[in-house]
């Protein structure tokens, strides 16, 4: 087996250095009937050539050559490739947790570096060193309030990614959190009534996402004050991180939880991506996940180390904040790179292009099909509704190898046909007039009745 | 040796300081495209929302970029440069071939809600890398949405918290040994379970009577790793299945150590209900500094239906899908459908194996700790003297006469060139060395490792304050870890 570095004399040596007869001495320790005598019945071992055209076979079977108008918490930006280049080495590839911080100060500045730029674009005073997604740490922050306030229940809104909320839902259950929602208005954002009306002594936080699932920007304020009036926390989920290159960042929350997969990470069939959770300083204590300190060594020279650990699992067992553990550290260095990459001024510019190519995809979709929520600014995405059923449009599109926007009827029956569309900075006008033609041409016809519609997207 | 050379810490590399310090305004690493769509106006778009200032966000191009990181990359020790025995971390080799296969174009750009029809080599590749890890585990389904092994552990108990509500009642505790992985407890917190200890024995194994006594059906599961955080088989493990399944118990197994078992013995057929799987420990992703993980969860068929939404199955045209309607399912633990890009390299690293490879992978492992152990005892304490699998745990119980202790060996490995091995846990081994050297250490590094050992030991002997004050060989010395948290500075701000 090619990975492995001994030859069979080696082998030999070795076991006569142990005192072993065999290898099967050193496995008796197994009780005999639950031994393995057989081969796994895995794939026979394949040469790396043979791997390589496998996984390119599964690649050319994935919808390659498409141009996709998909995003809903999943975003599809230009990567640099200096992102691979340097993730790649070694040094950073193949090392574990900085435990060991003198031999670990790359990975560990590279932490303190990403929870510095996290700060600035989110307006918080600390984040930490990334969580598993999006989801989770929308999950965990919610779980922090509810320590902070010593209250239990949270108001979610239900215009949050609806998969946040399924495994917001699952973490609730079994941890005595109720769970209240709040509807949103013609504009798309929070109704604010609604909030009023769902929260109530008990309620540890709000919990909101923007810009929210429809790509409609939240006035963050209202929906604060309206929190800290009644002694609740406000935490915002932010799945679109290029957002917050040209949108204000929830400055008035008391914790971000955010998806920075948009921050160079591939949208790689869902993951792995890159949750971080930002909060005020009062609240580190509560706060989950690793953190990276700035401290000095035995010479005075300036170093970084893992800290405030008496928070986590290892040292306090079933008393810590979370369970967590691994965490995403080396995707959180290709945001870190790429945040590096754009800065203070081209992350704003590329905020602009997506702001300008969402704008004028829904003008144009707009002269067709009805788009919904305009009351409100929105930055990359925007929620269209057609006459015709969305799946049968999209059917239609995959055919010129275009994915159309997510139909929202399973997340949201109430919008009818409705679906989500999203444009980045690498769709194309090309791909939005056509796709804007096909919508026209659809929405201009008799609808058809009822038509064997192959399932395009979930 | 005790203060490093000046020509080292004043050499360019060795003073990267941070990417903010070199920010300046008008450079820029970044060039967009021109907008083939009309400009707009974004404070007309956004009013109140727009966004004015991005504050201290770097300036900087893109060969300060390259420059910066890679230095960065070289204060960093890794698996690609020597033996890294973090014990129950299992830093294996990550082969190459993994990285190249995830970032083929329809893998590393496939959007998670794009059509099943153009969805099927995602698919395929799930159902694949599935169906392996079942054989491999001998259990009967599986999910792969928990992003790392304790998130595995909440999906676990998730599970079983679920099975026993539909059998009427949730029960109130779950059993974990004294030497159990600090998530274990976390995650039974999590679940609205109690934690009930249960004490090793002088074996370092479960003690099967105080299991009897502790079993009752308040009991929802028993926590336990095999081989566990000694390197220890639990040689009684039919027993300890046998009292839980009396009760209506499930057994619940932390798979951190299948490296130990994989082609050898599998949890199925030992009496394992639920396991969860690190596919960055026995599968060889990457750790990357402390992530990306992956942590499937293999259950047998009683457990089945509870599993995390959705599924794939196989549709009747042969496709493959995903199955939403699962009623009893505990539901999402994570958006989409988990850490997909691991998926890929596990799946890699099995193809690269075989059924054959795989076993060799376990023995090697086995050999390469047992080796170890034999080079060490008689120098370190053994505090048990248990037969071990994949890992060895020894004591500083000989070496603290002096004063010097776990930590103090682990930073002086570090001038030895390698890697520490994990410290101070167990928790049942006061100053515990645990050793993991994986199957990818050759043997002239093993025995490298063990003649540093041996070199410590002395040193501590004859002259323990050079033990004391290591490292010697790092850009930074021993850093204080106590003024980072009492003061904690956790981001960089300008002066």
């Amino acid at each position: 087996m090619r990975y492995l570095p001994k030859s069979p004399t080696d082998r030999e040596a070795m076991l006569k250095a142990i005192g072993a007869r065999s290898i099967d001495d050193l496995f008796a320790p197994i009780p005999a009937e639950y031994r393995l005598n057989r081969d796994l019945k895995v794939p026979r071992q394949m040469a790396e050539s043979e791997i390589v055209d496998w996984f390119g076979q599964r690649s050319k079977e994935n919808g390659i050559e498409y141009t996709s108008f998909l995003g809903a918490g999943a975003y599809m930006h230009y990567r640099p490739v200096i992102i691979d280049a340097l993730i790649s080495r070694g040094e950073f590839l193949t090392a574990y947790t900085p435990y060991q911080a003198e031999i670990s100060q790359g990975t560990l500045q590279a932490i303190f570096e990403f929870q510095t730029m996290i700060c600035e674009l989110t307006g918080m005073e600390v984040a930490n060193a990334s969580m598993y997604d999006g989801s989770t740490a929308a999950a965990e922050a919610a779980m922090m309030a509810v320590r902070v306030t010593g209250r239990n229940s949270v108001v979610v809104a239900k215009s949050l990614h609806p998969e946040y909320r399924e495994v917001l839902a699952t973490y609730a259950y079994h941890q005595g959190m109720p769970l209240a929602s709040a509807g949103f208005t013609d504009s798309g954002r929070l109704d604010l009534k609604e909030l009023e009306k769902a929260i109530g002594p008990d309620t540890a936080c709000v919990l909101m996402q923007s810009p929210n699932f429809f790509g409609t920007v939240e006035d963050v304020a209202a929906v604060a004050d309206i929190a800290h009036k009644r002694g609740a926390l406000l935490v915002v989920s932010i799945a679109e991180a290029v957002s917050l290159g040209i949108v204000e960042p929830p400055r008035q929350a008391d914790i971000v939880a955010m998806e920075a997969q948009s921050f160079g990470v591939p949208v790689g069939f869902g993951g792995p991506y890159c949750g971080v959770i930002a909060t005020k300083e009062k609240f580190v204590r509560q706060m989950p996940g690793r953190l990276a300190g700035q401290t000095t060594d035995r010479n005075g020279k300036r170093g970084f180390v893992l800290t405030l650990a008496t928070r986590e699992q290892h040292i306090r067992r079933e008393k810590a904040t979370s369970n967590i553990c691994t965490n995403q550290a080396l995707v959180a260095l290709m945001v870190n790179i790429f945040m590096t990459v754009y800065g203070k001024i081209g992350l704003r510019e590329l905020a602009k292009q997506n702001l300008a190519k969402a704008a004028f995809a829904a003008e144009q979709f707009g002269k067709h099909a009805r788009v919904l929520f305009a009351g409100a600014p929105r930055f990359n995405e925007f929620v269209v509704q057609t006459s015709e059923d969305p799946y049968v449009i999209n059917s239609r599109l995959l055919g010129h190898k275009i994915v159309g926007g997510l139909p929202l009827k399973k997340f949201y029956p109430e919008l009818g046909h409705a679906a989500l569309w999203c444009c980045t900075e690498m769709t194309t006008r090309t791909a939005i007039d056509t796709a804007a033609g096909m919508l026209a041409e659809s929405e201009a016809e008799e609808p058809r009745g009822e038509q064997a519609v192959e399932e395009v997207a979930r | 040796m005790k203060h490093p050379t000046p020509k080292a810490t004043r050499h360019v590399n060795q003073n990267e300081g941070l990417i903010f310090e070199k920010s300046s305004p008008g450079k820029a690493a970044w060039k967009l495209p021109p907008l083939d769509v009309p400009d707009v106006d974004s404070a007309k778009l956004l009013g109140a929302s727009e966004r004015k200032d991005l504050g201290n966000m770097p300036e900087v191009s893109e060969i300060e970029i390259i420059r910066h990181f890679t230095r960065l990359s070289t204060w960093n020790y890794a698996i690609d440069l020597g033996m890294y025995p973090l014990g129950s971390c299992t830093m294996k080799y990550n082969p190459r071939v993994n990285e190249v296969v995830a970032r083929l174009e329809g893998i590393a750009n496939g959007h998670p809600y794009q059509p099943e029809k153009i969805s099927q080599g995602a698919l395929r590749i799930i159902k694949t890398l599935s169906d392996c890890l079942i054989e491999i585990t001998g259990m009967e389904a599986i999910t792969l949405q928990p992003a790392a092994g304790a998130h595995g552990e909440l999906t676990g108990l998730l599970m079983a918290r679920a099975y026993h509500e539909s059998k009427g009642n949730p029960r109130k505790k779950v059993l974990i040994p004294d030497s159990a992985h600090g998530t274990n407890p976390a995650t039974a917190a999590m679940v609205g379970y109690a934690v009930e200890n249960l004490k090793s024995n002088a074996r370092g194994m479960v003690e099967v009577s105080a299991l009897e006594a502790q079993m009752n059906e308040d009991v929802a599961a028993l926590m336990l790793t095999n081989p566990n955080t000694l390197g220890v088989f639990e040689q009684e493990i039919d027993k300890i299945a046998k009292i839980l399944h009396a009760k209506g118990g499930l057994l619940y197994m932390d798979g951190a150590n299948m490296n130990a078992l994989v082609g050898k013995v599998r949890p199925g057929d030992f009496g394992v209900d639920v396991m969860h799987l690190n596919l960055h420990k026995t599968f060889s992703t990457p750790h990357g500094g402390g992530g990306p993980g992956s942590g499937p969860v293999a259950v047998k068929r009683a457990l089945e239906q509870f599993l995390p939404t959705p599924v794939v199955i196989t549709k009747p045209d042969g496709t493959l899908g995903f199955e939403y309607n699962r009623p009893q399912s505990v539901g999402r633990v994570r958006s989409f459908y988990g850490n997909f890009g691991m998926f890929v390299r596990a799946l890699a690293y099995i193809l690269a194996n075989g059924p054959d490879g795989l076993r060799q992978t376990t023995e090697d492992a086995v050999l390469n700790a047992n080796y170890i152990r034999k080079g060490l005892e008689g120098v370190y304490d053994l505090p048990y003297s248990t037969p071990s699998m994949h890992e060895v745990v020894f004591s500083d119980r000989v070496q603290a006469k002096k004063g010097v202790k776990t930590m103090d060996i682990a930073k002086r490995l570090i001038d030895y060139g390698f890697h520490p091995y994990t410290t101070a846990f167990p928790l049942i081994v006061p100053g515990a060395l645990m050793i993991e050297p994986t199957e990818s250490e050759d043997k002239t590094e093993l025995d490298l490792f063990v003649d540093a050992m041996k070199s410590i030991a002395q040193e501590v002997e004859e002259d323990p304050q050079i033990v004391l004050d290591a490292p010697h060989s790092t850009r930074v010395s021993r850093l204080d870890e106590t003024a980072a948290a009492r003061k904690p500075v956790l981001r960089w701000k300008p002066a």
